[in-house]
C-alpha cells in the first residue's frame, strides 16, 4: 500500500453551544486518503464535513485526535494545500489573472514563475483571454473557476474544496464537475471535496466518504468502481444508480437524512 | 403637456428645466421681496448679492480671506483625516486597543467642539494653527468610526481563505482588510471634507483676523447683509466644490465598488 497523502485519526471536535453546552461536531473520525485519489465526503448539512475540511485546512483544532499529512501532524495552514470555497471570495479590486496569484504571492513564491502557472492553470480551467477582468464582470461560474485556478498556482499536493458548485446552478454544476474531472487527471493533485449532493460525489469520487450527522461520524466508506475518464451520461447507468440508492439507504438507515 | 415630458427625459431637456427652474427660484426671490417690503438690510435681494459677490472677486478683497480658509479646510482635514485613520485601523485591528481607547475617543466626540474652540484660541492663538486644531477634530472622528467598521468587513470565508493560503497577519490586513475598508473609509472622508468647512468657520468666528468667517462677522457688525449672503454663497460653492473632488477620488480609487453609492446614500 502506498504511503497516504493525508489521514485522519481518531479525530473529535467538539464546540460550545451559545448556551454554554458542549455540541460534538465530529466523532472518532478515522480515514485515510492515498496520492492522487479524489476523495468526496457526503452527508446532510451539521454532520461536521466542513469542520473535517477545515481541520485539515488547519484553520480549526481538533479537540482530540490527529491529523498527519505526508507523514507530519498538521498543525497549521500549510503551504501544500490549496483550498476553495463555496463562494469563490475573490479579491473584487484584483484582475482575474493577479487574484489567482494571491497565494504565490502570500508564500513569496518566484513570481515570474508563478505567473507563468497562473496563466496555464486559466487557461486549464477555460479563462484563457480573462487575465485582466475584474471580477466583478465574470458570472458566478467563471468566478468559482477563478477560484480553482488560484488554489492550484502554488502546485498544492491537497486540493481541499468545500462544496465548491453549491451556488451554481444545476447546469453549470454539470459542466464544472466534467472540468473538475478533467483538471484532475492533468494536475493529478491529490482531492477532497466536500458535498451534500450524493451523486456529484459519486460522479467524481475515487472513494465517498459518507457521514451522518448528531454527531458528525463516518458511516460508510464506498469505492466507486466506475471507468474514467466519466462521461457525463455515467449517471443515467445502472451502476451509477446502485451507487447513488445505496448511500441514500445508509444515510436514511443511521438517520442521516430527517 | 406630453411634450415637455417627453422633452425633460432628453439631457438637453433636462438641463434646461433645471435651468429655468434656477431663473424661476430667483424671480421668486426677487419679486417676493418687494411684493412684501422686506428691508434689504434684513433680507437682500438676489441682485444686491450678485453685486457684492461680483465686488468682492472683482476688488481683490475675497482672494486674501478665501486662501485662508481653503489653507485652514485643507490642512486641518488632511491631519484630522490621518489622525482619525491611523487611529481607526489601530483600534480596528485590535480588541485590546478598541476597550482601552474607545470610550476615550467617544467621550471627546460627545462635547460640542464649538464648546471647545475659545481653548483652542487661548492654546493656539488667533492665527490659522487653532482653526485647523478645530478643523481637525472635527474631521477625525467620521474618519476614525468609518475606518474602523470598515477595517471589520472584510467576509470571514475572504480572511480564512487568505489564513488557509499560510497568511501572515499583516499580510491579511494589507491584502485584504485594509483594501475592503476603503469604501467606508471614503464615506468619512466624504462627511469630514464637508464638516471641515463648518471647522474652519467656527473657527475663524471665535477668535481670528482674516478668512470668510472673520470677514462675515466684518459685514454683519456694518449691516452689510447683502455681502454676509455673498459669502455664504462662496462658502456653499466651497462645501459642494470638494465633496465633488473627494466623490472623484473616490470613484477612481475604489472602482471596484458598485456599492459606494449605496453606503453613501448618494
Amino acid at each position: 500500500m502506498t504511503a497516504a497523502a493525508f489521514g485522519f485519526s481518531s479525530i473529535n471536535k467538539s464546540f460550545r453551544s451559545k448556551d454554554g453546552g458542549d455540541v460534538i461536531a465530529l466523532h472518532n473520525v478515522e480515514f485515510d486518503v492515498r496520492h492522487g485519489e479524489f476523495v468526496t465526503v457526503v452527508g446532510p448539512s451539521g454532520c461536521g464535513k466542513s469542520t473535517l475540511l477545515r481541520i485539515l485546512a488547519g484553520l480549526e483544532i481538533p479537540s482530540a485526535g490527529t491529523v498527519s499529512m505526508g507523514g507530519m501532524p498538521v498543525s497549521g495552514p500549510s503551504r501544500d494545500i490549496g483550498v476553495v470555497f463555496q463562494a469563490p471570495v475573490l479579491l473584487p479590486w484584483r484582475t482575474v489573472l493577479q487574484n489567482v496569484l494571491v497565494p504565490a504571492q502570500i508564500q513569496q513564491r518566484d513570481m515570474a514563475g508563478a505567473t507563468a502557472k497562473a496563466r496555464e492553470y486559466l487557461d486549464m480551467v477555460g479563462l484563457r483571454g480573462f487575465e485582466t477582468k475584474y471580477p466583478g464582470e465574470l458570472s458566478g461560474g467563471m468566478q468559482q473557476r477563478v477560484g480553482i485556478a488560484r488554489a492550484l498556482v502554488n502546485d498544492p499536493k491537497v486540493l481541499l474544496m468545500d462544496e465548491p458548485f453549491g451556488a451554481l446552478d444545476a447546469m453549470t454544476r454539470e459542466t464544472m464537475n466534467l472540468e473538475l474531472l478533467r483538471i484532475k487527471e492533468r494536475s493529478g493533485t491529490t482531492i477532497m471535496l466536500v458535498t451534500h449532493s450524493i451523486p456529484e460525489a459519486v460522479f467524481l469520487g475515487d472513494r465517498v466518504v459518507v457521514m451522518s450527522p448528531r454527531p458528525g461520524r463516518v458511516t460508510q466508506i464506498v469505492d466507486v468502481d466506475l471507468p474514467k475518464p466519466r462521461p457525463l451520461d455515467i449517471i443515467n447507468s445502472d451502476a451509477f444508480g446502485a451507487y447513488v440508492s445505496g448511500i441514500r439507504g445508509n444515510l436514511q438507515a443511521v438517520g442521516g437524512l430527517d | 403637456m406630453p411634450n415637455l415630458v417627453s422633452y425633460s427625459q432628453t439631457p438637453n431637456g433636462r438641463r434646461t428645466l433645471v435651468a429655468a427652474f434656477f431663473v424661476l427660484v430667483m424671480l421668486a426671490w426677487h419679486f417676493g421681496l418687494r411684493v412684501f417690503e422686506v428691508s434689504p438690510l434684513v433680507f437682500p435681494g438676489p441682485v444686491d448679492v450678485a453685486k457684492s459677490l461680483y465686488a468682492g472677486f472683482a476688488t481683490g478683497e475675497y482672494w486674501e480671506h478665501l486662501g485662508v480658509t481653503l489653507y485652514e479646510i485643507l490642512v486641518g482635514f488632511a491631519i484630522g483625516a490621518a489622525a482619525g485613520f491611523l487611529l481607526g485601523a489601530a483600534i480596528g485591528q485590535s480588541s485590546l486597543l478598541e476597550a482601552v481607547l474607545y470610550p476615550y475617543v467617544v467621550a471627546f466626540q460627545a462635547m460640542p467642539k464649538v464648546a471647545v474652540a475659545p481653548l483652542f484660541v487661548v492654546w493656539f492663538g488667533f492665527g490659522a494653527a487653532s482653526k485647523i486644531v478645530i478643523t481637525a477634530t472635527i474631521v477625525f472622528f467620521p474618519v476614525l468610526a468609518n475606518t474602523i467598521v470598515g477595517l471589520r468587513s472584510a467576509p470571514r470565508d475572504q480572511i480564512d481563505l487568505m489564513l488557509a493560503f499560510t497568511a501572515s497577519r499583516w499580510q491579511v490586513f494589507r491584502m485584504v482588510r485594509l483594501p475592503q475598508s476603503l469604501p467606508y473609509v471614503f464615506v468619512g472622508l466624504d462627511i469630514g471634507i464637508v464638516l471641515a468647512v463648518i471647522g474652519a468657520i467656527v473657527g475663524e468666528f471665535v477668535g481670528s483676523q482674516s478668512g470668510l468667517g472673520y470677514l462675515i462677522l466684518q459685514r454683519n457688525f456694518s449691516l452689510d447683509t447683502p455681502g454676509v449672503f455673498a459669502i455664504l454663497v462662496v462658502l456653499s460653492v466651497i462645501g459642494i466644490g470638494l465633496h465633488i473632488a473627494m466623490k472623484t477620488i473616490a470613484r477612481k480609487v475604489i472602482f471596484w465598488a458598485d456599492s459606494f453609492a449605496d453606503l453613501t446614500g448618494a
